[in-house]
């Protein structure tokens, strides 16, 4: 039983993971692919026309590993987690059939039309199509985080006397007060994805000395557009996120900043420290008095319940990998948001095509902004443990009953070994691309 | 209204047959038949604006099934884990051969995608079959032993296959002779119909030769439906007792004769896209008769302590249905219209059609 709950949850983890490398640079860059089709449009520049060509190639195989990697989560609700199916399919499994019925199909058919259709329709019509591309990939991203946004903190529901979530109110499944501000602080967070993949880009001409009018290109739409993607992601939607947390789950809120105990007169945030677990508290700490207090409540005083003020059995399952998890995705947004600022003001005195360091900033930062998304929404999961349905269901009451755990390691290995193969081809057609950069894709 | 989802969901995954069968049957087709690098990318051609959206109908069907009968998604689901996780092993592999193939210009890269996509789609082809084997056949709900359920009255798990292969063994396994029977059925009906799109779609040097293949294939399969239908009567007479009482299961059954006898003059037709008409009207009403003879059952007991899955023990509560009829009608008029614009972008031949997410 204690196997067939960790394989059925390393083997979520790891797929879902996976694929959540693909659809934030999806979402995001077919934003800016279709902001370089306007900027044609309207300014007839070949240019933008060719560097919308050049991210679409990279779109197109970055969409094949999403829709491959995509179609295996849908199913693994049912195949690993079949208790939590049964019991809550009637709702979750609305949201879910509205993203296939009204994202995926919108994707999938405009996507054809958008990558073999560019002579077929004239700009005009390809813009369109590729407007409709961004629209059907963002609604994916709206519907399946009111799905999520349901687990953190369900509502318009009743449980009937065998245990069945039975939905009473739809309405409710949209108008659901975690769901808004973690759609566009997760939207915010796949744009800062994809500005720093083009800037990176963009930054790799440059300093290589090759297609150099696209690497200027590149690198200020992605300084742009990333900057001001971080922002809003840090402020106001990360804040208003973190206010849900406190508000609805004050015990996650508790380990992701690492607090243990009650502070009379206002907490400190903390800047550093190891979580120990074995004396409940904060080893090596480096914190600024009364300033989460302030963030939090904007009162210096307001008093931020502790961890061991909870009962033990309702604390996050792994608090250490919550509070790093929390820490890194903090932590690197304020980096980018730094280096972004240094970087827009260079381009604002034109000088940032020749500041190599700053270049070199951004080439090296390509990885972190997957690594923020990544552990933010480990923040989001590990936070929500020990629960499935926060509060309701709990994790090892969901999963399937029949599947054991030497099926479901032998496909978590599966898995393992196909995603590895993805990955690594991903990252080899991807260079390609990259390497030969726009210019040779004019026909 | 759980009828209402119960058409629907069926009609979803006819049109999946329909749609993706045409893909998978490409697939084979390229695999056995294809030879030329021209005929190679023509194929591929054919199929490559459509695959992705004829894949979200399997997507989509899921989501309803999920919604709309969670008990029945969590049962099978969970209990044909392993085909389950291996045909979406499968389906990757089908993805990737399509979408990666034209990235690299070299012959063993070309190779190997070639490869993984043409076994790929037999594979899928194969145990798509021998899934809607099992539906038929049914399967050992709670897991009775000894006439006692050591498992909830839903839930079940197959192992792949048991040692003899025997339907009516104790164990079942997922693969035994006879739900092997239809897995080649559908490898048939689903390479004929791949050749008839091909046909339709491309003006490929291969076509005349396809059209022998339909008539033989067609030949293979009627042979092998009768021997189906034979075995089937003598495992498990509760769909042919059905057939005989219900004038809709008559129905479907006409349409499916329809489709097999158009396709035996498949030389004879002067337009391309008439062989395709036909395999689709085979499929369709293949799938709706099998599928009828059993209502209204979903997934039939083998056992006679627990009772077998219908369409009204699995089904969510009636709200949820019907708020979900009123986004759903909303959808299914956009997707048609996708269906439509998408059809009409990329109608007639293929052969010019380029593509700018290769090279
Ligand atoms: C580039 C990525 C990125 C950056 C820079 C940030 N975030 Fe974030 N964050 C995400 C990417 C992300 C995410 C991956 O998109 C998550 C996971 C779930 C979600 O909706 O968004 C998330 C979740 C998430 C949660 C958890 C919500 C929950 O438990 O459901 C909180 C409290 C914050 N964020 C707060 C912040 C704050 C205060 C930031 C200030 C700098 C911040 N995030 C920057
Ligand atoms: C793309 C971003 C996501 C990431 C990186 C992510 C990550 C994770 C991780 C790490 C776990 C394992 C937690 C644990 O067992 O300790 C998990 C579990 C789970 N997540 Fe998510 N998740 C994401 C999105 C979603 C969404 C959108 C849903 C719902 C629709 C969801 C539903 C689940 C479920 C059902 C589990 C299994 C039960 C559990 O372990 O809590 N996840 N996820
Ligand atoms: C457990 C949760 C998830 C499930 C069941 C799921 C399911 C899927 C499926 C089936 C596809 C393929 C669609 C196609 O064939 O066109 C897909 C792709 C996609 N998913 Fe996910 N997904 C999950 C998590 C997420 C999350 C958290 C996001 C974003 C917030 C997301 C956004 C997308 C997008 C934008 C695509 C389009 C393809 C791509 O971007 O690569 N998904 N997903």
């Amino acid at each position: 039983m204690e196997d067939m709950l960790l394989y059925d949850r390393l083997q979520f983890a790891f797929t879902i993971t996976f694929h959540y490398l693909f659809p934030q640079l999806t979402m995001g860059l077919s934003l800016l692919i279709v902001f370089f089709k306007f900027r044609f449009l309207r300014t007839k520049e070949d240019k933008f026309n060719q560097a919308a060509r050049f991210w679409m190639k990279i779109f197109a195989l970055n969409f094949a590993m999403g829709v491959v990697t995509g179609i295996p989560m849908e199913f693994q609700f049912g195949t690993n987690w079949a208790k939590f199916s049964e019991l809550t399919g009637g709702i979750i499994g609305q949201t879910l059939a509205m993203e296939g019925m009204f994202s995926f199909f919108l994707e999938s058919s405009f996507l054809g039309l958008f990558l073999f259709g560019e002579k077929l329709l004239g700009h005009k019509l390809h813009f369109l199509t590729g407007l409709l591309v961004f629209l059907g990939s963002w609604a994916s991203g709206f519907l399946i985080i009111a799905t999520h946004s349901w687990m953190q903190h369900p509502v318009g529901f009743e449980i009937l006397a065998n245990g069945k979530y039975v939905l009473t109110n739809f309405g409710a499944l949209f108008s659901n007060v975690w769901l808004w501000p973690s759609y566009l602080h997760n939207q915010a967070a796949s744009l800062v994805t994809a500005s720093f993949v083009m800037a990176a880009v963009g930054a790799f001409y440059l300093l290589s000395k090759k297609q150099e009018e696209f690497g200027q290109l590149f690198v200020r739409t992605g300084v742009i557009f990333g900057l001001a993607a971080s922002l809003l992601a840090a402020f106001p939607t990360g804040d208003m996120t973190a206010k849900n947390v406190v508000k609805y789950q004050p015990e996650t809120f508790a380990a992701m900043e690492g607090i243990f105990e009650t502070e009379k007169g206002g907490s400190e945030i903390i800047l550093v420290g190891q979580p120990n677990m074995l004396e409940k508290k904060l080893d090596n700490k480096i914190a600024v008095p009364n300033v989460l207090s302030f963030l939090t409540y904007q009162k210096w005083d307001r008093e931020i319940k502790g961890l061991n003020e909870f009962s033990p059995e309702n604390h996050p399952t792994n608090v250490p990998g919550l509070y790093y998890a929390y820490h890194i995705m903090v932590g690197l947004g304020t980096i980018f948001i730094g280096l972004l600022s240094l970087a827009a003001v260079q381009l604002f005195r034109r000088k940032l095509y020749t500041t190599n360091i700053l270049l070199w900033g951004l080439l090296f930062m390509l990885p972190f902004p997957y690594i923020a998304n990544t552990t933010g929404w480990y923040t989001a999961e590990l936070g929500r443990q020990p629960w499935l349905v926060h509060g309701l269901l709990r994790t090892a009451e969901g999963i399937s009953p029949t599947v054991s755990s030497g099926n479901t390691l032998f496909t978590l290995l599966g898995f393992v070994g196909l995603y590895l193969l993805l990955g690594l081809l991903f990252l080899l057609l991807a260079g390609k691309i990259i390497y030969k950069g726009p210019q040779t894709a004019i026909k | 209204m759980e009828l209402f989802w119960y058409i629907v969901l069926m009609t979803m995954l006819a049109v999946y047959v329909i749609l993706d069968g045409y893909d998978f049957g490409a697939g084979i087709i390229h695999l056995f038949f294809a030879k030329e690098e021209k005929d190679k990318v023509l194929i591929t051609k054919s199929i490559g604006p459509f695959w992705d959206a004829n894949e979200v109908w399997l997507i989509a069907a899921g989501g309803v099934l999920f919604f709309a009968f969670p008990t029945l998604y969590a049962s099978a689901f969970s209990g044909f884990y392993l085909p389950l996780i291996m045909i979406l092993w499968l389906l990757i592999f089908r993805a990737t051969g399509l979408e990666l193939r034209g990235q690299l210009h070299n012959s063993l890269w070309e190779n190997i995608w070639d490869k993984a996509f043409g076994l790929a789609s037999l594979l899928l082809a194969l145990f798509f079959g021998v899934a809607l084997g099992n539906v038929v056949r049914g399967v050992n709900l709670g897991m009775v032993e000894n006439g006692v359920s050591t498992q909830e009255a839903h839930y079940f798990f197959l192992p792949l296959w048991n040692s003899t292969l025997d339907p009516q063994s104790h164990q079942l396994g997922i693969i035994d002779w006879f739900t092997l029977l239809f897995g080649l059925i559908s490898v048939l009906a689903l390479t004929i119909h791949g050749a008839a799109w091909i046909i339709f779609k491309t003006n490929s040097s291969l076509n005349s030769r396809l059209k022998t293949v339909i008539f033989y294939a067609n030949l293979g399969l009627v042979g092998l439906i009768l021997l189906s239908l034979l075995l089937g009567f003598i495992l498990n007479p509760l769909p042919f007792q059905n057939f005989c009482s219900r004038p809709l299961v008559w129905i479907f059954t006409a349409v499916m004769l329809t489709g097999s006898l158009g396709l035996f003059k498949i030389r004879s037709w002067k337009k391309d896209g008439m062989g395709f008409l036909f395999s689709s009207l085979f499929l369709a009403g293949g799938f709706a008769a099998t599928v009828a003879s059993i209502f209204p059952n979903l997934l039939p007991s083998t056992n006679t302590v627990n009772p077998s899955l219908t369409i009204y023990n699995v089904a969510a509560p009636e709200y949820g249905l019907k708020t979900g009829l009123s986004w759903f009608v909303v959808a299914v008029v956009l997707v048609a219209l996708y269906l439509v614009i998408q059809y009409r972008v990329f109608r007639g031949k293929m052969d010019d059609v380029d593509y700018h997410g290769e090279h």
